[in-house]
Formats: structure tokens, sequence, C-alpha cells
């Protein structure tokens, strides 16, 4: 619970100053870009652009070291699947087979496989960079403006803009919750059995629900009264203009998108293949 | 003059009754407020009062359903042909509960939120918002975000967010319900102001009278069952016994002036402390009663039962919350612990229930270093009773919830059903045993949690704020089930803003500051000493300055005598 989540923090950067709505354009253009290509050239190309990005915007590392740290630990458990379930998937793919290595029964270590998942390894580097600066330097009160600016109905981007305002007063409710069901002797440690423990768990949950509903009602209560949900639309206090800074973010992603998109169909395959 | 004034709420002949009730919340409301007029609306838990307020402000019957029977016209308009966002123009409100209507991540933002559902452009938006953060002195917070705020800086913004819709008629909602004292007098004065600027219509709805008149208000509607019962202005309804009967505290010096044996009528002046006439004899009468009245005993030293030994604690390194804190909770007593949010009161608990470990120091229970005790074994021997009983009940019905605590400890099920079955006679619960909870009370949840506690037999009970929000009947009845359980041998240390709390049954006063004991003394000592009282955050009662005003010398004894009859009066 102590540790520090991924977190806005006010500074200046190039970055800092570009508006929410230009950056979640950007992140999602780039992100379906990435998603999309197995072009080497292209990923690497991405990633110098995303290396640079993150140095311009002088984030600190404390301030999303955890998520991090998370996020590798679900990057090398995905790695370690995809070879388990498919170590020939390279093989498949680029239509050459140059083994390395023998390690057991069906498993070999192939220049392909390597090749395969270090594409895979250069899109989770290019990705994740920018999904991480979209939340290290966009100001939360932003969010809900920036999704609405993209298309999306102001009920929905302001239940996200809720969400945000009170998990730190539901982590503090589950922090009580918790306490008082220890007291009582309800153990949700690893010194209970699981099965034991998942009951207990289930056991704390439902007083934080009954008091996350009643939140609720006092929330949308206190919102209706001011007026919420009276217009089609509405303005918002902390959107920010598309200024040049914004219009050029999103060209650069748009000619990204479009080189990549040329790079990776010309020649009929996602793949960028070396082996021929 | 009545006359020519328009009004701003009207009912005629209105009665509601909830969708889910048998029976109706408001009968037969015959009531007019005027534009301009500051009215505050009393009553006990229960006595409508809070419904009345919603048929102002629409969310009866918009977002809570019921019949309506009547008319009731808000700006000259019937409520029934409004929709609410028609209302949210008319009618501004600030709500109970300050967390729960801080919508925005930021105060800049919380107040804009009318604004923006209004479609104001951004730059006229923000020069609004600026004006109304200046008018509550929250300009220099305006990015910070609701949790880096106090509750009066977050109700503060709340009246920001109000003001700024420009609705001819404010409404507050038991605006006092979880402020300190000290921020809770902050609030009258800053609606007083808002009143006077503005010359809008005012309403507060609001149980703690004393403190609401410490500015004045033109007009007091006494709501009782439904009903209204009295519609007077402050020195007739002061005069009258409407209080007393209906179970609403009047103003502490009033009660002192009646032990001296003042006559209390208008002529009197009661509405205000500073208004209260004692030339015509009062203040002889008080010189008189005060010579005349029985000493304060002082402090009886008793036997510890738990004691802390300069106990230091960070959150963050570096940070320390407490340094060096030592105190002893003696055998039987009832203590009562103050201090301002923040001070490190919930830390304490904590710490002694074995959430967390303190950095330096040691725990003794019975003489005994608790150190390497469980947080269940702990449990057995001091219980600790939160704020929110909701944070605390896992259980559908009454008697399974009690009887967790010993079933989790392995006890056999005849052993389970006595002391389940014990606790809930001493509890007043045992009529209910086999009710669901959510049918409860809010005072009735809060002792069925006592009662998930006591039923372990633990000798120190800890109790967080267990009277906020809960009127002079809850009140009372809570405080004299304590006082109960403490004439049974239970150790009672209360965590509390409550001065009455305090002056009617605390025993002693520990204030918390700095990370230490500032202060262990008598309460009277306590609220009649000017730093401590800032420190804690709470206020000098009026019974300081009544004394002063009839020239006693000493109106810190005048204060322990008062306690000392306050208590007998209780008792008999």
């Amino acid at each position: 619970m102590k540790a520090r989540m991924i977190a806005y923090r006010h500074q200046d950067s190039p970055i800092h100053r570009l508006g929410g709505a230009a950056k979640l354009a950007f992140f999602a253009i780039w992100s379906v870009t990435a998603m999309m290509t197995y072009d080497t050239r292209a990923l690497g190309f991405m990633l110098a652009i995303a290396v640079a990005a993150f140095a311009v915007s002088k984030v600190k590392f404390a301030d999303y070291g955890f998520v991090l740290y998370l996020i590798l630990f679900f990057f090398l458990l995905n790695h370690i699947a995809i070879f388990l379930f498919s170590p020939l998937e390279g093989v498949k793919i680029y239509g050459t087979r140059h083994d390395l290595l023998h390690l057991a029964g069906r498993y070999w270590v192939t220049e392909e496989q390597l090749f395969y998942q270090f594409n895979i390894a250069l899109k989770y580097m290019t990705v994740i960079p920018m999904a991480l600066l979209f939340i290290l330097t966009t100001h939360p009160g932003e969010f809900a403006s920036s999704l609405n600016r993209i298309g999306i109905s102001y009920r929905i981007a302001y239940s996200v803009s809720i969400a945000l305002r009170y998990i730190p007063d539901i982590q503090r409710d589950f922090q009580n919750i918790s306490h008082s069901a220890q007291a009582r002797g309800i153990d949700i440690s690893r010194k209970e059995k699981l099965l034991k423990r998942l009951k207990n768990v289930v056991g704390i949950l439902m007083p934080l629900i009954l008091t996350s509903v009643q939140r609720i009602e006092t929330v949308s209560a206190a919102m209706e009264l001011r007026g919420f949900g009276r217009g089609r639309g509405r303005t918002w206090y902390n959107a920010r203009p598309f200024r040049t800074g914004d219009y050029a973010a999103v060209a650069l992603v748009v000619a990204i998108a479009a080189v990549t998109a040329w790079l990776t169909f010309r020649d009929g395959s996602r793949f960028y293949n070396p082996f021929r | 003059m009545g006359d020519n004034r328009r009004p701003a709420a009207e009912f005629k002949g209105f009665s509601f009754q909830y969708r889910a009730q048998s029976e109706p919340t408001l009968h037969d409301i015959d009531l007019v407020i005027h534009e301009g007029e500051k009215v505050l609306i009393v009553g006990p838990s229960g006595s409508g009062k809070s419904t009345l307020a919603h048929c102002i402000n629409g969310l009866v019957p918009h977002f809570h359903a019921g019949e309506m029977e009547g008319e009731a016209l808000i700006g000259g308009e019937n409520l029934a042909e409004l929709d609410i966002f028609a209302l949210s123009r008319k009618v501004g409100t600030v709500l109970q509960d300050p967390d729960g209507q801080f919508v925005g991540m930021t105060v800049a933002e919380d107040i804009a939120f009318t604004l923006e559902n209004d479609g104001m452009p951004q730059a006229e938006m923000k020069a609004k918002v600026a004006a109304a953060a200046r008018s509550v002195g929250m300009e220099g917070h305006l990015e910070s975000s609701p949790q880096s705020l106090s509750g009066g800086q977050k109700q503060r913004t709340s009246m920001a967010g109000v003001l700024v819709g420009e609705a001819g008629i404010l409404l507050f909602d038991e605006p006092l319900a979880s402020l300190d004292p000290e921020a809770g007098r902050l609030a009258v004065e800053m609606i007083d102001d808002i009143h006077r600027q503005t010359g809008c219509t005012v309403i507060i709805v609001e149980h703690r009278l004393e403190e609401v008149l410490h500015r004045s208000v033109d007009r007091i509607i006494v709501m009782g069952e439904g009903r209204i019962v009295a519609d007077l202005s402050p020195e007739e309804l002061l005069s009258s016994s409407t209080l007393r009967e209906l179970g609403l505290r009047e103003p502490l010096y009033l009660t002192a002036l009646r032990y001296a044996g003042c006559p209390i009528g208008p002529e009197l002046k009661p509405a205000s402390i500073e208004t209260v006439s004692l030339e015509s004899g009062g203040a002889d009468q008080l010189r008189a009663w005060h010579e005349a009245a029985e000493a304060a005993q002082p402090l009886l030293a008793r036997e510890p039962v738990l004691e802390l030994e300069g106990i230091s604690y960070a959150y963050d390194a570096g940070k320390e919350v407490l340094s060096g804190l030592s105190l002893s909770i003696g055998e039987g007593e009832l203590v009562g612990i103050v201090g301002r949010n923040g001070a490190g009161k919930s830390t304490l608990s904590r710490l002694i229930c074995g959430f967390g470990r303190p950095t330096a120091g040691r725990i003794l229970y019975r003489g005994r270093d608790i150190a390497g005790d469980t947080i269940k074994e702990r449990s057995e021997r001091i219980g600790y009773v939160m704020q929110n009983p909701n944070h605390m009940i896992s259980k559908h019905l009454i008697y399974d919830e009690v009887a967790l605590g010993l079933q989790l400890r392995g006890a056999g099920e005849e052993e389970i059903r006595e002391r389940v079955l014990e606790t809930l006679k001493i509890c007043g619960l045992h009529p209910f045993r086999s009710w669901p909870i959510s049918a409860l009370s809010y005072g009735q949840k809060k002792r069925v949690t006592i009662a998930s506690i006591l039923v372990l037999d633990p000798e120190v009970i800890i109790l967080d704020e267990p009277t906020a929000g809960q009127d002079f009947r809850h009140y009372n009845e809570m405080m004299e089930f304590l006082l109960e359980l403490n004439r049974r041998g239970k150790s009672i240390v209360v965590i509390t803003h409550d001065m009455h709390l305090l002056l009617e049954y605390a025993e002693r006063t520990l204030v918390i500051g700095e990370g230490r004991v500032l202060a262990d003394a008598l309460p009277a000592d306590v609220l009649t000493d000017a730093a401590l009282v800032e420190e804690a955050s709470l206020r000098e009662t009026s019974l300081q300055r009544l004394a002063a005003r009839a020239g006693i010398g000493d109106p810190r004894e005048f204060v322990r005598r008062f306690i000392v009859r306050d208590r007998e009066a209780r008792r008999s």
C-alpha cells in the first residue's frame, strides 16, 4: 500500500505542455501502429522516438519505477509463455530454420524464434514508454476532457475522472475494514489456508462494496444538484485548446503510422524477414 | 414588514411520503421562507428536517421518489413541475458529507463543476472560480487535491462551488456534522458573511443550535415527528420549553443560568452569550451560585491498565507522527483524547491494536510489554471501535455479527450463545437479535459494532468519535451506555472532537499535538486554556464567557463546578 503508484507530478517540459487530448490521440494511434507491425526497422525507429520523448519529458524514475517493474515482470512472463507454448513460432513465420541449441524434447532455440521474440520485445518497448508518458504528464483533471475531446460522451468521460477521484478514499475504506476484520480474528495473511483466506477476503469485500455503493449514491446526488447531465455537452475547466505543438504531435504520429504501414505491407507480409 | 417580501420557498398543506415507507415523513407543512431571510431548521433525527430540505433542493421527489400532497413553491414555481436541473439554478446546496460532494480532482475543478455543466466558456469560468475561491479564502489551494485538504477546507470549496451558481437560495444541510468545533465556528461565520454579502436566502438545517447561533439568524423553525412544532425568533424559542420537550440541547450558558435559578424569558435576550442580559440580577445570582456550589474533586489516582512509554512512529521515514509519546490509562477510567486532525490520534489507536509497530517505545498492558502479541491476541484485551460502523459490519444478522469474533476464536456453540445473548442484553439489542442489520438506525448499528467488540470481553475499549453525526437524544443514549459499561469496570478511551462529551462524561482529557501529550488534565481545565483549545481545534465554551461577564474571578473553577452540578443533574 505504501509503494508510490504511478502518478502525475507537476513539471514543465515540452511533453507536459502538450494538451491531454493530443497526447491521448497520439498514444492511441501509436499503440495501434506498434501492435500492427512486425517490421523491425519501423519498430526500431519508433523505439528511438519513444526514448527521445521520454528523455525530453524529464519524468522521474521514482514516479513510475514500481509500475515499470510490474510491467517488466509480466513482460518476462509473457516471453516465457510464448516459448513454452510455441517454441517454433518463428520458424513457422519466417519459413526457415537455423537451430542454435537443443534444450529438451521439442524445445529448440532457433534464430527465427529469437528474432520473433525480439520483435515482440520491441513492440513492448515502444508502447510502454508512451503509455507511461501519457499518464505521468497529463493532469488527471484533464483525462476526462481529453476523452470527451476525442469523441467519447462526457458522461462516460467524467466517470473516469470520478473513479480516479475516489480511488484513494476507497483504499482508505479498505484499510479500515481490513483492520477491523483482523482485530476480530479474520486473517487474510499468508498464515491462513488458501480456501479459508479466500472466504475471509470475501467477508471483507462485502462491507467495502456496501460503503462504496453508499458513496456512489451521495456522489450522484451531489452531481445532480449541481446540474450534471443538464445539457448535451459541457465545457471543461481544465481543457486545453489545440495549439501548434498539439497539431504537430498529431501530424507526427499520423506520418509515423503511414510510413510504418507502407514499410510493413509493401511486400505483403507483416513480418520483416532477414532470413531470406 | 413580512408581507411585502416575496416568498423564496412556500409550503401549503404539504405532505410527503417516501415510496419505501408506510407513513408520511412530512405532515401538513405550512411554511413561508422569504427572500433574503436567514432561517435555521432544527429538530431531532427523524423529525423530517432533512426531508423538508430535500423538498427545497429537489432531491425529493426527483432523486428520492414518493407521494406529495398539497403545494410546494420554490422561487414561485411548483416543486412537482420543476425538474432537478431547473431547481439547481434556484437552490444551491452544501451537503453534510464534505467528501461525497467533492467531485473534482482539484479545488478549482470542483468549484467550476456547476459552470462546466452550464457550458460556460473557459475564460469566463476561470475568472469566476478565482473570485469565488477568494471569497471563501481558498485562493491559495486552487490546485490542491481533495486528499490534502481538511474537512473545513473541503466544505469551503463546496460553498464556493455553490456560490458560482448564483442561486437565490442557499441550503446548508447539517454543515457542522463532520467538522471539529473550530472549523464549525469558522463555517458559521462564513455562512453569515455570505448571507450579508450576497443577500441570498439562507436556510441552515442543523441540530447544533448553540453553534449556529454564534451568528444571528432571523428565525428558527423547529421540526418534530414530521410537523412544524415551532416557528419563532431565537429569543422566543430559547425562552420557551420547546427544545427540552423535543430532546434538543439548549445553549450551555442557559443551562448554567437555570442552575443559578434565573428565570429565562425574552427580556433576558437569550439568543447569544453576548446579548444575554445579566444586569437585572443574573450576574448576582450566578456569583451566588458559584460561591455555594460544590467544588470539583481532584483526579483519582488509579491503577494503570494500559501504558505507553516513549512511543514514536513515522509513516514516511523522517516525518514522525508521534515522537516520544507517553500516557497511561487507569482501571475503570473514562478518558477523552483530543487533538486536531492529523495530530496522530488514529495512529495511536492503531499502534495500540497492533496494526503497526512503533519505531521506538513500549506499550504495556498491566505492566507487561505486548510487542510480541498478535492483533488477534491484543483484541481480546483492548477493543477498538471505528467511527464508521459500516466499516466493521460484515454479517447480515445481528446475532451472527456479534458471534463472529468468538466463532473465529473457536469457542463452543453453547458458550457463544450464552455470551452473545448476554452482550446483546447489555447493549439493549436483545429484542433485535434476529433482525437484519440493514434494518437498524445508525446509532443502533454503532451499538452492534460495540457489542461485537464487547463480546470478546476486553478490559479497555477505544472508540473513535462515538457520537459523531448523532443528535442530542442519540448522543445521550450512546454516552449513557458507555457510562454503564464504564461502571461495569471497563476502561473507556474516547477519541473525540465533541466538547459536550468532554464536559459531561470524560473524567480526564489528554490533548495530543506535536507528536506527544501536550496536556493531561480535567476537561474543565483543558477547555478553559486558550492555547490548548487552539491546539486541539476545539473552542472555548460559552460558560467561560458567562463567568467573565458575571464578574466571577476564576472562570475555570466556574466551569469545573458547572460540570459537577451538571453530572449530578444527569444522574438523577
